[in-house]
């Protein structure tokens, strides 16, 4: 037999017809996770044409990119950010009922980021594959799924066949060797290492992060890191499933129990690339070399330690990055002004990443003039957070609690920044305009957004409090 | 989908590099539960000036640049969301064609599947083309060739099934409902496992 890849493995047991000169695999879709904004199209598609949905118990809805994240008003209404935002969760919620959709809407104690709440349910699992219509799908390749985001006509696809048409894409090994210095997290690897490959260098692969420092990883540290895979390019970012995945899953609603969670378990542990299995290509990192990092232009690929200098422009689009941030070549990020703090996100709105920048807010006001905000992943992660006070914390230090959804990772909800403002901010791009026209993000782990709201400058969070452990805190 | 067998335009330059979906088309207008409609808002902070009246320095506002379905752009075309409002905003705009050195994954599939041609081309070809906007290109579908005014050729490749549709209008759904059987028997043996 010949030796197979994590993803070769994943993507063999679901090829439904095999893929030749002239066509595409049809590749079977294990679990279609909905949301608001890139599904009524692909709704009306299936309306129009007269087709029902071929496997409506393997999708999974909820509500997020469009929804408000202040509580309900005293009349019991929401405060949307406009009447098209409302219409289309309104539309969501039409189709989840109309075609038999499981819907984690407003009622539901689940409701929260379609890739926060996947993991959480335990509908995401080792070996399957999953698609929706959104890029930020790589984040659960964290638990070994083959996982990826999909266009609406993709979506449509999925709804009437539960298939994909789907070339196979190469592999990349991502190396990361070492251990993670004290204070550097699994963000500012994953900003290292798209510094590193560049912001294309994954374009056309599915990568597989492996190493010594993977695996030291916490599953929420996993999905932040699988989460990225598409900033550099890659659609899908695979890890090999291990302990520290089973214990996670372990009891999780939609896990099987029992005998039943034994024989998966022993499944799962075959999804591991052979010893003798080979990538079309292989990069190295050196896990020990991280430090703070953040982002200083417009896409996710300028990247660089908070207190290295800003590399000068060498060509146009650089230069209109460096212009349009405001950031100056041979000066470090450290140090910046920031207007605004963001913490949440697919990214790191979990519950570690919670802790992260509770522990160093703890007993500390955010300075003046800095707003900041705080928009948990999910109800269940907002839950747990109360449950811990983490709440009274960031109101304590002068932030804002709000109720789980993308928020300001996306700013189509209402919340933004204002033109010219610059946020530091937990989430996963710094497009221009992504936060608000004029906005200038620098993307940031959950202690540097932290201890940036505190100095009202980029700062670097190892000067405010050390950062919690989440490996230990997981074995615990 | 409507075939697509060859396009005749001049060319429009946008030449930044990683001009991603966000630019193409901002996220705040993705509330919209159509897919029509969107050539208006496509490259919106880029093209209007925050009075709403036209942004002289965009250069798909440039005179040269009207009437023009090819946009040649920058390195990394389309990176960032799946959002496929993208093709669907360019398709409204007017553009039928997008040649680049790079185009991200999603975007290019999304591209293909509505019928705007995403195009890659060797870095020397597009680098030429970057430097000379508005020549006027035929792009061959079928071929698979970029004829140049001075009779030059650029050739390209297409994913083989992309440009079976292209050509014949094939409804990529239809296609795949043909397999229903197919998916049947893995849904079967799924369950006996």
């Amino acid at each position: 037999m010949t030796a197979k890849t994590l993803f070769e493995k994943v993507w063999d047991a679901h090829v439904v017809v095999p893929e030749t000169t002239d066509t595409p695999a049809v590749l079977y879709v294990d679990l279609h996770l909905v949301h608001e904004v890139t599904s009524p199209q692909a709704f009306s598609e299936l309306r129009e044409r007269g087709l029902q949905l071929r496997r409506p118990d393997r999708m999974l809805a909820t509500l997020d990119h469009s929804t408000p994240t202040l509580p309900t008003n005293a009349d019991g209404t929401r405060p949307y950010a406009n009447a098209e935002a409302q219409a289309q969760v309104a539309q969501l919620e039409t189709n989840c009922r109309e075609f038999g959709v499981e819907l984690h809407g407003w009622d539901s104690a689940d409701r929260g980021i379609v890739h926060v709440i996947g993991p959480e349910l335990g509908a995401t699992q080792p070996g399957m594959t999953i698609v929706c219509g959104d890029s930020h799908t790589s984040t659960h390749g964290a638990f070994g799924a083959l996982a990826f985001g999909i266009g609406t006509t993709e979506v449509g696809h999925v709804m009437a066949t539960q298939c994909l048409l789907q070339r196979k894409p190469k592999t990349m090994a991502v190396h990361v060797d070492g251990r993670l210095p004290q204070g550097v997290g699994a963000k500012d690897l994953i900003l290292h290492i798209i510094g590193t490959i560049g912001v294309d260098g994954g374009t056309g692969y599915v990568l597989e992060y492996r190493g010594a420092a993977i695996e030291a990883l916490s599953m929420d540290e996993r999905m932040t890191v699988c989460n990225m895979s598409i900033e550099a390019g890659a659609r899908a970012g695979l890890i090999a499933p291990d302990e520290t995945t089973f214990t996670w899953l372990k009891g999780r609603p939609r896990v099987p129990q029992g005998a039943t969670w034994d024989a998966a378990v022993e499944r799962w542990r075959t999804l591991r690339s052979d010893d003798s299995a080979t990538y079309d290509h292989e990069v190295r990192i050196d896990a020990s070399a991280v430090k703070p990092t953040v982002t200083y232009g417009t896409h996710p690929g300028m990247a660089i330690a908070m207190d290295a200098p800003v590399p000068a422009a060498t060509n146009a689009q650089e230069r209109r990055a460096l212009d349009y941030m405001k950031s100056e070549a041979g000066k470090p990020m450290q140090g910046t002004p920031v207007d605004v703090v963001f913490v949440g996100s697919c990214t790191n709105s979990r519950l570690s990443d919670l802790r992260e920048a509770a522990n160093v807010l703890r007993g500390r006001r955010v300075a003046d003039g800095v707003r900041m905000l705080v928009v948990p992943g999910s109800e269940a992660v907002r839950r747990d957070a109360e449950r811990e006070g983490l709440h009274q914390v960031f109101t304590a230090a002068g932030a804002e609690w709000r109720v789980p959804g993308c928020s300001m990772c996306i700013a189509m909800n209402g919340d933004l920044a204002q033109p010219g403002q610059l946020v530091v901010s937990t989430s996963n791009r710094n497009f221009e305009g992504r936060q608000g026209k004029g906005a200038r993000t620098v993307l940031a782990s959950p202690a540097t957004a932290a201890a940036s709201a505190l100095a009202g400058r980029i700062a670097d969070p190892r000067e405010y409090s050390t950062l919690d452990n989440r490996r230990q805190e997981q074995a615990a | 989908m409507k075939a697509v067998t060859r396009i005749h335009s001049r060319t429009a330059v946008l030449a930044d590099e990683n001009i991603d979906t966000d630019r193409i088309i901002p996220a705040r207008f993705l509330t919209t539960t159509t897919r029509t409609g969107l050539g208006k808002l496509c490259f919106h902070d880029w093209r209007y000036q925050a009075d709403g009246s036209d942004n002289p320095a965009f250069p798909l506002n440039q005179p040269q640049a009207q009437g023009c379905s090819i946009l040649v752009a920058g390195h990394n075309f389309g990176c960032g969301s799946s959002r496929e409002h993208a093709p669907w905003a360019l398709l409204d705009y007017g553009m039928q064609a997008v040649l680049c050195s790079e185009i991200a994954d999603i975007f290019r599939g999304n591209a293909l599947k509505n019928g705007l041609l995403a195009i890659v081309i060797d870095e020397l070809e597009h680098r030429w083309l970057l430097k000379h906007p508005g020549i006027e290109l035929v792009i061959d579908v079928r071929e698979q060739f970029i004829a140049l005014p001075d009779g030059g050729r650029i050739p390209f490749q297409l994913e083989p099934f992309a440009r079976h549709c292209l050509l014949n209008g094939v409804d990529q759904l239809g296609y795949l409902l043909q397999h229903t059987d197919a998916i049947t028997r893995y849904e079967q043996q799924e369950k006996a496992a």
